[in-house]
């Protein structure tokens, strides 16, 4: 996955110089989440901002040429049953090159305890990811989550805090935040609550591109242009599963896609794309004109307050 | 829809970041109205930094009205209901020249402590001035108190760089008087306040006046406020004084058995805060007061022979020490351990500080207790002069007198950001109730 010629030509003058300072930025939060909280687990989903964030990780917990050493935490997976398979494959092999430990916490024995309800067998399960969460956070005690939430996501997000407070029950209380003043975080907490830690906060979507092509981040297969059958639906493309079969009179086209991020099955769609690998997708960012969510995800576009409400009951 | 456009304009149209400066950091403040919203909206829009799916959803809202930028930012649905923006958004964009972050910080009066948190770690400021709340004909311009309160705080926390942009000229029937006379009032108080500004400009955020455009105003010859943030140098603390570094990290496995004593050393990792650090150096830790060689010094992913202030550094020293998270590595004899100290307190809680009361204190990464052993004044922000006070309440800002449980390596935050911060978290609700600044040891 060398750089091609055209990243080169089309940002001349590109300096990754900002990049470094991103890396440092995250890495310290890293450090600081590891060295105050005492029971961490780092989110990962085999997704591309998690993919960055462990890579962030590995950096800051193993010196050049030390790949015996363990990150001072586990991974932690929420599996909604409702995954592309690439990604689970993905998932499974990269933490056992790495060595790392991964616990996975499954949607599906929630809904077994009966702790999550399912309103039709088929819905969406992003939203009721919260309660397997929850349920991780309680057996396993954790007191901090790591994970790859971005600022720029989306508006809601925008003024989430770099270590951010959860109570008892795993909400977040937008009018209670604590103020962060420079890096002098608050990190008391009373029993049963939580935090949780984003070291990429402050990074784009561009940013992030331009560091799995920086790095050589490896990440799943469907991150990159691959032939897929879709159907166009209300300006998205929704890729044709077992979970999302075709309606009658859908058309059912074969694109060449690739996603922009990945989530449950039945509410993650792909975008046209020829980009085969991380400098393409480099140039098609540059060159975007819908954002992240907008082109991808149809349960952020239920409503303005989509993302926010579900952020207040718990939703990572 | 596809995503992705093909033509060679669209893809210059979002232009790369250039350059070896760091991503800028800046707040904007203002009191309710003054447009900071509709200034970061117009930022975004003219660097692109709007997609077109979001601009669709502000033309949907708007039903054939002129689109309202101020909705970019107001992202909470609390204050999509109020109308004003209600906590600290981060919004990014990038010119050819930088990568910029921009803290929205509400002017509304309650939420000041979001004020603080924006401008607790920005490189810059820009205070908008609402030039049609002003009377620009009475014989001295009377600035908004809420003005020279942002502009206050954000010198207190010592933010940088301070730009005033005087918005709204757009909307007054004399742009370059009023302009002159808004300038000369924003001079006067700064030369008071002993601030110097960055920059005064003209705008009107509305139409992008001077914000992005250059827009030609009889008495000013100035860049645009972009450019000006642009060209922004990154400002560091005073070099003087030794090497300081905060304890963040104790981690494994420095020195492999090959090389050195045979020993697993521990990697002692923190960010510098004055300073830099070299393979050689002598470093004392505090408080032990024990000396050692550094005999290995990691950067991310390399070894290297030495790290500026700035950055993180693993320091690996020649002999087995007792450090820990908390600790401090300075060069010997710089640090001056004190318990007692003058102190600016800006208090951020509900609940007021309380004389006598027990606070959580976080310096550095080590955590204390500490109290206030007295009030002795409040700062009168339309004054700027110190009036007797004995109690602090929401968003007051006042001198006090403090005693910590042990002594601390502090210094002025005047002079070192990182050894003259403490965080006040009140131990009951753990809320972060303050940020004192130290002055001078008493």
């Amino acid at each position: 996955m060398n750089a091609p010629m055209l990243v080169e030509r089309l940002l001349p003058e590109l300096d990754l110089a900002q990049l470094d300072a991103l890396e440092e930025e995250a890495i310290f939060i890293l450090r600081e989440t590891a060295a105050a909280f005492e029971r961490p687990a780092l989110l990962f989903s085999g997704g591309k901002d998690s993919c960055v964030v462990l890579h962030l990780a590995e950096k800051a917990f193993k010196l050049a040429g030390q790949t015996s050493t363990r990150l001072p935490f586990p991974l932690l997976h929420v599996d909604t049953g409702h995954n592309f398979p690439e990604v689970i494959a993905f998932r499974d092999r990269h933490v056992a090159a790495l060595g790392e430990r991964l616990i996975v916490a499954h949607l599906d024995d929630s809904i077994a305890r009966g702790s999550v309800r399912l309103g039709s067998p088929g819905e969406s399960r992003n939203g009721h990811q919260s309660v397997a969460l929850m349920e991780a956070v309680d057996e396993h005690r954790f007191d901090v989550l790591i994970g790859g939430a971005r600022r720029d996501e989306e508006k809601a997000r925008a003024k989430e805090r770099i270590l951010s407070h959860r109570d008892s029950f795993g909400q977040w209380q937008p009018k209670e935040q604590r103020p962060e003043l420079w890096t002098l975080f608050n990190t008391r907490l009373k029993p049963g609550e939580h935090m949780r830690a984003f070291p990429i906060s402050n990074w784009t979507e561009l940013d992030v591109w331009l560091y799995i092509q920086r790095e050589r981040i490896a990440l799943p297969s469907i991150y990159y242009a691959h032939r897929r059958e879709v159907v166009r639906r209300k300006g998205l493309l929704v890729p044709v599963t077992a979970l999302t079969p075709p309606t009658l009179g859908d058309t059912v086209e074969s694109v060449s896609v690739r996603f922009r991020t990945v989530g449950d099955i039945t509410c993650t769609c792909p975008v046209e794309s020829d980009a085969a690998n991380a400098a393409d997708v480099v140039v098609e960012t540059l060159a975007v004109t819908v954002s992240e969510r907008g082109a991808t995800r149809m349960d952020d576009r239920t409503s303005d307050a989509s993302m926010e409400r579900r952020k207040k009951e718990g939703y990572f | 829809m596809s995503a992705v456009l093909d033509d060679t304009a669209a893809r210059i149209a979002r232009p790369p970041v250039v350059g070896a400066r760091r991503p800028l950091r800046f707040l904007t403040a203002g009191s309710v109205d003054d447009g900071k919203s509709t200034l970061i909206g117009r930022l975004l829009l003219d660097s692109r930094a709007i997609l077109a799916d979001q601009l669709d959803m502000l033309e949907t809202r708007a039903a054939g009205a002129p689109i309202d930028l101020s909705l970019l930012t107001d992202g909470l649905e609390a204050e999509r209901e109020q109308g004003i923006t209600i906590d600290v958004a981060f919004r990014y964009f990038a010119t050819r020249e930088r990568k910029f972050i921009i803290a929205d910080a509400p002017g509304h009066e309650q939420y000041t402590r979001n004020m603080v948190t924006a401008a607790a770690g920005s490189d810059a400021a820009v205070v908008l001035v609402d030039a049609t709340k002003l009377d620009v004909d009475a014989e001295r311009v009377a600035l908004l108190p809420q003005t020279r309160r942002h502009a206050l705080l954000a010198q207190l926390l010592r933010v940088p760089h301070i730009v005033f942009a005087i918005n709204k000229l757009d909307a007054v029937t004399d742009a370059a008087r009023a302009f002159a006379r808004i300038r000369d009032a924003l001079v006067a108080f700064a030369d008071d306040a002993g601030i110097a500004p960055a920059g005064i400009v003209p705008i009107s955020a509305l139409r992008g006046d001077n914000v992005t455009t250059p827009a030609p105003l009889p008495g000013y010859a100035g860049p645009t406020l972009l450019a000006l943030l642009e060209r922004l140098y990154d400002e560091s603390d005073a070099p003087h004084g030794g090497a300081l570094l905060p304890v963040q990290f104790v981690g494994g496995a420095g020195l492999d058995a090959a090389s050195g004593t045979g020993h697993r050393a521990r990697v002692l990792w923190g960010r510098i805060a004055r300073g830099g650090i070299a393979v050689g150096d002598t470093l004392a830790v505090y408080p032990s007061g024990e000396t050692a060689r550094v005999a290995e010094l990691h950067a991310t992913g390399r070894k290297v022979a030495r790290v500026e202030a700035g950055r993180s550094a693993g320091v690996v020293f020649d002999r087995q020490l007792d450090v820990s998270r908390g600790d401090w590595l300075a060069t010997p004899g710089t640090l001056k351990p004190v318990q007692r100290f003058a102190a600016t307190l800006a208090w951020l809680d509900t609940e007021p500080a309380v004389v006598g009361r027990k606070y959580w204190l976080r310096h550095g990464n080590r955590w204390l207790q500490g109290r206030i052993v007295s009030v002795e004044s409040r700062l009168d922000i339309a004054t700027l002069e110190p009036r007797d006070a004995s109690e602090l309440a929401v968003n007051d800002i006042g001198e006090v007198v403090f005693e910590t449980q042990q002594p601390l390596p502090l210094e002025s935050f005047a002079t070192q950001r990182v050894a003259g911060a403490l965080l006040v978290v009140d131990p009951a609700t753990n809320r972060t109730s303050g940020a004192l600044l130290v002055k001078t040891p008493i």
